[in-house]
């Protein structure tokens, strides 16, 4: 009967959910009436607003080509795991996109975007997207719809959690990881989305470059990812009797997936179809290639071989570290921002993981925690205003300045998204226990929490 | 010189392994099998997949061995693949009249092990 109860009582609960969001719709259309051109969150700037076509459809582009990313990153992740726990993966990365979205319409936007409370969080005049649409915001991006703006940006606060999956794949029930995501995005990603990219966000008035999320999406994931590593603790049987990946040709389409996808990523983060765009498009490109030719090349010597799983997981690598840099730097500087990125997660993998003894199930800090921050600081060093005015010079140009603004950069988000996410994880976990239980672990998270197989035996 | 069919849950396996590792039992040739057994296929929700013709996913292992390590064998397979529940499958043990191993042509005993 108890059950019974409970749907009953979730039923009802959907239809509250139902309602408030149609009594939301409402007051939205209502308070949307005065188009001004400017938001609601937004301060008088001058810069006057004027939609361009071609910026504008760059942006559209750009936003389904980031949302393509969190599919892509469910099968790079998916064809990592056990073949018990692939669609328990997949699923993950498609309820983050849906949960997200939601999370991001309602009040994320806001969060991030809205009126500086601080430098540190937005404020919720933006609530239910009250006043996002087709006028341009001046602040952000004065050529391109509102609404696009929100739109690509929404991409952005999606992919950054489905990172983190990449940490406690295999053994999070399900039900305390849709917890979690509400959560996180809300604590963690909102927050710091203002203050590296709101205007009056303490990190950006202090002048810190992130031109396309390597604070707010690489290290903050990846930070969290440790946290997330280290509070659920390893899986059973790990790391002798783990099976290996089980479908490597997945993790490459996904891989291959996300190199495309990266395009929109840092290309779009320009919000303009311009020089600068291309410029970030070659910087990203160069930067994923020359990381995995490293990553490949220290297999081979390492190793003896080179392998799928080193080749793609350093190309990632590289889009990771070159996130940050994309708008800022030469190709030239992005070889360099390649090698690191091919060099540093690789001994991170290889050395830091064993030696502290955490299992970080795809390598979620390794990659994202460890390429994020040599990108954040390879900014500092690589940064010239030759490719970009409105950047910064490095120290390589003769900026040293630059450098301790990214170090500053980098050191608040780590222990941000670091104490924040253990006090998340931990508060979580005493009402919806995060870790599955070891049989449904041993079984696998895709029979015990979805009632599916990802395979068949027999036709 | 006996032939040993198990059939067990596939979650026990690693465990098994363990303890067929504890008995220096180490040749053993595992496989993805479904069947059904005296629950008719139908399992407890959580514990195993309903698949097409109520077929239930286990795991199947076969190992040779001499007559001294029959009974260890048992033991481990029974150790780790116990669970007390409905579905935790079976052992065959049968008679193994001949046994080559293919790279040295060596027969019985020797080859077994």
């Amino acid at each position: 009967m108890t059950t019974h109860k409970r749907r009953i009582g979730l039923i009802v609960a959907a239809v509250g959910v139902l309602l408030s969001a149609m009594a939301m719709t409402t007051l939205g259309q209502g308070a949307e009436a005065p188009a001004t051109g400017v938001a609601p969150g937004a301060t008088t700037a001058a810069a006057p607003t004027k939609v361009d076509s071609g910026d504008t459809a760059w942006v559209m582009l750009s936003a389904g080509l980031v949302m393509m990313m969190t599919p892509a990153l469910a099968f790079f992740y998916g064809g990592l795991v056990r073949r018990k726990n692939v669609l328990s993966v997949l699923m993950q990365c498609f309820m983050i996109l849906c949960i997200v979205s939601v999370q991001w319409v309602l009040f994320g936007y806001s969060l991030s975007f809205g009126k500086s409370h601080g430098g540190l969080i937005g404020g919720l005049e933006m609530f239910a997207l009250n006043g996002v649409g087709a006028a341009p915001n001046a602040d952000y991006a004065p050529t391109i719809p509102h609404s696009v703006f929100m739109l690509f940006q929404m991409m952005f606060a999606v992919i950054t959690p489905a990172l983190i999956i990449g940490a406690f794949a295999e053994r999070m029930r399900f039900s305390a990881f849709c917890i979690l995501t509400v959560l996180w995005s809300t604590l963690i990603y909102d927050p710091v989305c203002h203050w590296v990219w709101g205007v009056g966000g303490w990190l950006k008035t202090m002048g810190a470059l992130d031109f396309a999320g390597g604070t707010v999406v690489h290290i903050n994931a990846g930070i969290a990812a440790l946290a997330a590593a280290l509070i659920l603790g390893k899986r059973q049987g790990f790391p002798s009797m783990i099976s290996p990946p089980h479908s490597l040709p997945f993790a490459t389409l996904g891989a291959g997936l996300l190199w495309f996808g990266w395009f929109g990523f840092n290309g779009g983060s320009s919000l303009h179809a311009d020089g600068l765009a291309g410029s970030a498009m070659v910087a990203t490109h160069v930067a994923a290639a020359v990381a995995g030719l490293t990553w490949a090349g220290i297999d081979w010597i390492w190793h003896g071989k080179p392998t799928t799983l080193g080749m793609i997981t350093g190309a990632v690598a590289g889009l990771v570290a070159v996130t940050p840099a994309a708008g800022y730097v030469t190709p030239a500087g992005a070889i360099g921002i390649g090698i690191g990125a091919g060099l540093l997660p690789w001994l991170a993998v290889t050395f830091l993981k064993p030696r502290m003894n955490y299992d970080d199930t795809l390598d979620a800090f390794g990659v994202h925690g460890v390429g994020g921050i040599w990108g954040a600081i390879a900014t500092g060093l690589w940064a010239t205003k030759t490719v970009n005015e409105s950047g910064g010079n490095g120290l390589f140009y003769g900026d040293a300045h630059q450098l301790v603004v990214q170090l500053t950069a980098v050191g608040a988000t780590i222990v941000y998204a670091f104490v924040g996410s253990v006090i998340l994880f931990k508060v979580v976990n005493v009402f919806s226990t995060l870790r599955a239980g070891a049989h449904e672990e041993r079984v696998g998270l895709d029979l015990t929490e979805h009632k599916e197989a990802g395979y068949t035996i027999i036709d | 010189m006996k032939f040993i069919i198990a059939i067990i849950q596939p979650d026990r396996l690693d465990e098994v392994l363990a303890k067929l590792t504890e008995k220096e039992i180490h040749l053993v040739t595992v496989t993805n099998v479904v069947g059904r057994g005296r629950q008719k296929g139908i399992a407890e929700v959580y514990r195993s997949h309903k698949e097409a013709g109520s077929l239930l996913r286990k795991v199947r292992l076969e190992i040779g061995v001499n007559e001294a390590f029959v009974q260890p064998a048992i033991d481990a397979i029974m150790a780790g693949a116990r669970t007390g529940q409905i579905g935790d499958g079976k052992i065959f043990v049968l008679d193994l009249p001949r046994c080559i191993r293919i790279r040295t042509g060596e027969e019985g005993h020797e080859a077994i092990g």
